[in-house]
C-alpha cells in the first residue's frame, strides 16, 4: 500500500509545494510535452473543481484540481508542459522538483499519439525518478485520422508501466484511465519501469556512485537517478536537494514543537 | 556527515569520474534516451495507409508565407476588432440600461431613507455610477474579445502569428514570443504582463514587459472607438461608420505595434543590451476548438478575473472624482482649478487641461478616462453617459473647441501614456523591483508627450489647423 508510508515525511515536503494536507487524499501529477492535450485532459478529469495560482517562489502558472472516482477524492496537479526534465528552464525545474520531492502517488505522463517518438523521451525520464508512472497516449482520435496505429499493449510491455489510450476531447478512455490511476495509487497494480540502459562507461560510473548516494540521501529519492544527474554535472539538482531536504527537516521540527 | 556535505563530496567524485569529458558524458546520456525512445516508437507505431496529403503543412505554407502571412493576419485582427466593436454595442447598452435602472432604485431607496445629500452623492453618483460605467463598457467587449482570442488560440492560429512576427522582434533584439505577450495586451495589459512569464530570458522578458503598454487594451478601446467614430466616421452614413471606425482603430493598432518594435529595438541597443535568444517554436496541428470549454475558461479565468480587479479600483476612483467635482473653492470646483494649472502644458501637446487631468485621474483604470473628461466638461458633477455620438460631437467640437488635431493627439496620448494602476501593480509584482515599474511608466509617457508635441507643432506650423 503506497499510502501507509505517508507519514510526516512526505506530507511535509508536499506542503512546501502548497498542497493542503488532506490526510488520505492521493496526489496525482500530470506531466507531458506541450501540445499533447494535457490541459484538455486536466479539464476533462476535474471539470470546474479546479483553481489556478503560482508555484511557490516561481512565476510559473500552476493548476490544481480534483476528481472523484469510486467515492474517493483525488488531487490532480497539472505540471507545466515540458519536453524534458533536465531543468533547462523554470518550467522543467518545477516539473522535476515536484515529481522528485513531492512524490505524487502516481504520475500520469500524457503523450501525443501522433508523435510518440519525441514524447517518449519525457516518459523515459520520468520513469527514472519514480516507478509509479502511467502513460496516457492521448489524441488517439487524431492518430486514427492520420491512419496511425499505436499498439498500447506492446508499448506497455516495452516500458513496463500501464498504457492507456485516450481522446480527452471526446472523453474516450477516461474512465479506464481513472481505474488505472486508482489501481496504481492503492497498490493493486505495481508498474515495473524498464529503465534506459546507458553505455558501458556510464553504467559503470552509476554503479560506483549509486550506493554512496543512497547512503547520503536515503531511500526517499531514487539513487540511480541522482547518480545520473551528478554525472550529468547538474548542480541545480544538488541545490534543490539541499533546499528541500533541509526545509522538510525544518517543517518537521516545527510541527513536533507545535504538537 | 551532513547531507549537504555528503552531496558536495559526491559531486566532486562524479566530477573526477567524468573528468574533462563532462560534455561527452552528457551527450552520451541524452543519446541513449533518444535511442531508446526511437526504438520503442518504431516498434509500436505503424502506419495503416500510404502518405496522405498533409493539410496542416499546406495551410501553414499560406498562413506563414512572406506574401500572405501579414495580410491574413491583419484581416483576422480586423475581423476580431469588428466583431468586438459591433457585437459589444447591444449588450453594452443593455447592461448600462440595467445598471442605471438599479441606480434609480438606489436613488429611490436613499430618498426614502432621507440620507444626507453628500452621502447619497458620494455613494451612488460617485462610487456606484463609476462602477456601472466600467462594468457596462468593459464587460461585453472583454467577454467577446477574450473568447475569440481563446478560440484562435485553441484553433492553433496564434503560434503562426508568433512565427510571422518573430523575425521582426528578433531584428528589434527582442524575443519572438513577445508577439504573443503583445497580443495578450490587446485584451488587458496586466494580463499581457503576466503572459511575459513565457519568455525565459530576463532581459527579453523585461523588454516585453516595458513595451506591453503600447498596444491598446480593452479599457482604452472604447475611447479610441468613440473618438474614431466621431472624427473619422462622423460624416458617413451609420451602416458604414462601424467599418470605417474599425479601420481607424486598426490603423492605430498598427501604429502601436510599430512603436512597440521601435522601443524594443532602442531598449535592446541601450539599456538592455544583448543578443536575442533563439527558441524552437512548435507549430501544433490545427484542431477543432472545443467551443464550450473555451467559453467557460475564457470567461472564468480571464474576463471575471480582469473585471474583478478593475471593479476594485474603479469604485474608489469614482468616489474621488465625485468629491473633486463637487468641492468648491470660490466659484470653481477643485477639478476645474487643477485643469487650469495643467492647461499650458496640455495646450503645448495639442490637448487641453481637462483632457490631461482625465488621463491623470484615470490612472486606476483606463476605461474611466473618457467618462471623467465628459464629466468635467459638462461640470454636472457626476459621471454620465451621453445618449448619442452626435451629442458628444456637439460637446467636444462646438462647446470645447476640439479640432481633428485635438482628437488625434488624444488618441496618440491614449495609446502612449503611463500604464493603468492594475498594470503597474502587476509589473511590480512580476519584476519585484520598483525601478522597472517606474521605467515602465516613464517610457510610454515620454514617447506620448514627445509624439504629441511634435504632432501638434508640426501641424500648427504647416497651418493645417486654425
Amino acid at each position: 500500500m503506497g499510502l501507509t508510508s505517508q507519514s510526516t515525511g512526505r506530507s511535509t515536503t508536499r506542503e512546501i509545494f502548497n498542497i493542503k494536507r488532506n490526510n488520505n487524499e492521493p496526489v496525482i501529477a500530470l506531466a507531458g510535452n506541450p501540445n499533447t492535450g494535457k490541459s484538455t485532459l486536466f479539464n476533462a478529469l476535474t471539470g470546474l473543481r479546479q483553481h489556478t495560482g503560482n508555484w511557490p517562489g516561481k512565476t510559473v502558472l500552476r493548476a490544481e484540481g480534483s476528481f472523484i472516482h469510486n467515492g474517493r477524492r483525488y488531487t490532480l496537479i497539472d505540471l507545466p508542459g515540458t519536453y524534458s526534465l533536465l531543468a533547462n528552464s523554470a518550467d522543467e525545474e518545477v516539473a522535476r522538483d515536484f515529481i522528485c520531492f513531492a512524490k505524487p502517488d502516481a504520475t500520469v505522463v500524457v503523450v501525443d499519439a501522433t508523435c510518440l517518438e519525441r514524447n517518449l523521451n519525457l516518459v523515459l525520464q520520468v520513469m527514472e525518478i519514480t516507478s509509479k508512472v502511467i502513460v496516457c497516449v492521448n489524441l488517439i482520435d487524431e492518430a486514427r485520422r492520420k491512419k496511425l496505429r499505436v499498439d498500447a499493449d506492446k508499448l506497455s510491455k516495452k516500458l513496463g508501466v500501464p498504457v492507456i489510450t485516450t481522446a480527452a476531447r471526446s472523453g474516450e478512455g477516461l474512465p479506464r484511465l481513472m481505474d488505472v490511476i486508482s489501481d496504481v495509487v492503492w497498490g493493486r497494480l505495481t508498474p515495473k519501469p524498464k529503465l534506459v540502459r546507458y553505455t558501458g562507461e556510464v553504467e559503470e560510473a552509476i554503479a560506483r556512485l549509486e550506493p554512496k548516494v543512497r547512503a547520503a540521501v536515503g531511500d526517499g529519492i531514487n539513487a540511480r537517478w541522482v547518480a545520473l544527474r551528478l554525472l550529468d554535472g547538474d548542480t541545480k539538482l544538488v541545490q534543490a536537494m539541499e533546499k528541500f531536504l533541509s526545509e522538510k527537516e525544518i517543517v518537521r521540527v516545527a510541527q513536533e514543537v507545535l504538537a | 556527515m551532513s547531507t549537504e556535505a555528503a552531496l558536495d563530496s559526491l559531486m566532486e567524485e562524479a566530477r573526477s569520474i567524468t573528468g574533462s569529458s563532462q560534455s561527452k558524458v552528457r551527450d552520451s546520456i541524452v543519446n541513449s534516451i533518444y535511442q531508446t525512445a526511437e526504438n520503442i516508437a518504431s516498434d509500436v507505431v505503424s502506419c495503416t495507409s500510404p502518405k496522405r496529403t498533409d493539410w496542416d503543412r499546406k495551410i501553414d505554407n499560406i498562413l506563414t508565407s512572406r506574401v500572405w502571412g501579414f495580410p491574413i493576419m491583419f484581416g483576422v485582427l480586423a475581423v476580431v476588432f469588428w466583431v468586438t466593436i459591433a457585437g459589444a454595442n447591444v449588450p453594452s447598452s443593455m447592461l448600462a440600461a440595467g445598471l442605471f435602472w438599479i441606480e434609480d432604485r438606489l436613488t429611490g431607496f436613499f430618498m426614502a431613507m432621507h440620507a444626507p445629500a453628500w452621502f447619497y452623492g458620494f455613494l451612488v453618483l460617485g462610487v456606484y455610477r463609476g462602477l456601472a460605467w466600467v462594468v457596462s463598457v468593459m464587460l461585453p467587449p472583454m467577454a467577446i474579445f477574450f473568447s475569440m482570442f481563446t478560440l484562435l488560440e485553441d484553433l492553433g492560429y496564434l503560434p503562426r502569428v508568433a512565427f510571422n512576427l518573430d523575425r521582426f522582434f528578433k531584428k528589434a533584439g527582442a524575443h519572438g514570443k513577445q508577439a504573443l505577450t503583445m497580443s495578450m495586451g490587446f485584451g488587458c495589459n496586466a494580463a499581457g504582463i503576466i503572459a511575459c512569464r513565457i519568455i525565459e530570458s530576463p532581459r527579453e522578458r523585461l523588454i516585453a514587459t516595458l513595451t506591453n503598454n503600447f498596444v491598446p487594451c480593452n479599457g482604452r478601446f472604447p475611447t479610441l472607438i468613440a473618438l474614431a467614430s466621431i472624427f473619422v466616421a462622423g460624416s458617413v452614413s451609420l451602416s458604414f461608420s462601424s467599418a470605417l471606425a474599425t479601420l481607424a482603430v486598426a490603423g492605430l493598432v498598427a501604429f502601436g505595434i510599430a512603436v512597440t518594435l521601435f522601443v524594443s529595438w532602442t531598449l535592446s541597443k541601450t539599456l538592455l543590451r544583448g543578443e536575442p535568444s533563439s527558441f524552437t517554436l512548435e507549430l501544433p496541428p490545427y484542431r477543432k476548438p472545443l467551443v464550450g470549454q473555451v467559453l467557460i475558461r475564457s470567461v472564468l479565468d480571464r474576463t471575471i478575473f480582469v473585471l474583478g480587479r478593475a471593479v476594485v479600483i474603479a469604485a474608489p476612483a469614482g468616489g474621488l472624482v465625485w468629491i473633486l467635482a463637487n468641492t468648491m473653492v470660490g466659484d470653481a470646483s477643485v477639478l476645474s482649478i487643477v485643469a487650469g494649472w495643467l492647461d499650458p502644458m496640455a495646450r503645448f501637446m495639442g490637448l487641453d487641461g481637462f483632457i490631461l487631468l482625465a488621463f491623470i485621474l484615470g490612472l486606476p483604470a483606463n476605461e474611466i478616462v473618457f467618462p471623467i473628461l465628459i464629466m468635467s466638461y459638462v461640470s454636472g458633477g457626476t459621471l454620465m453617459e451621453l445618449d448619442s455620438l452626435a451629442d458628444l460631437r456637439y460637446l467636444l467640437v462646438d462647446q470645447h473647441g476640439w479640432t481633428w488635431l485635438t482628437a488625434l493627439c488624444t488618441l496618440v496620448f491614449s495609446l502612449c501614456h503611463w500604464p493603468c494602476g492594475t498594470t503597474l501593480f502587476t509589473i511590480q509584482r512580476e519584476q519585484k523591483n520598483w525601478r522597472w515599474t517606474v521605467l515602465a511608466a516613464l517610457i510610454p509617457t515620454t514617447a506620448g508627450v514627445v509624439a504629441c508635441i511634435m504632432l501638434n507643432n508640426l501641424v500648427c506650423a504647416l497651418g493645417l489647423v486654425y
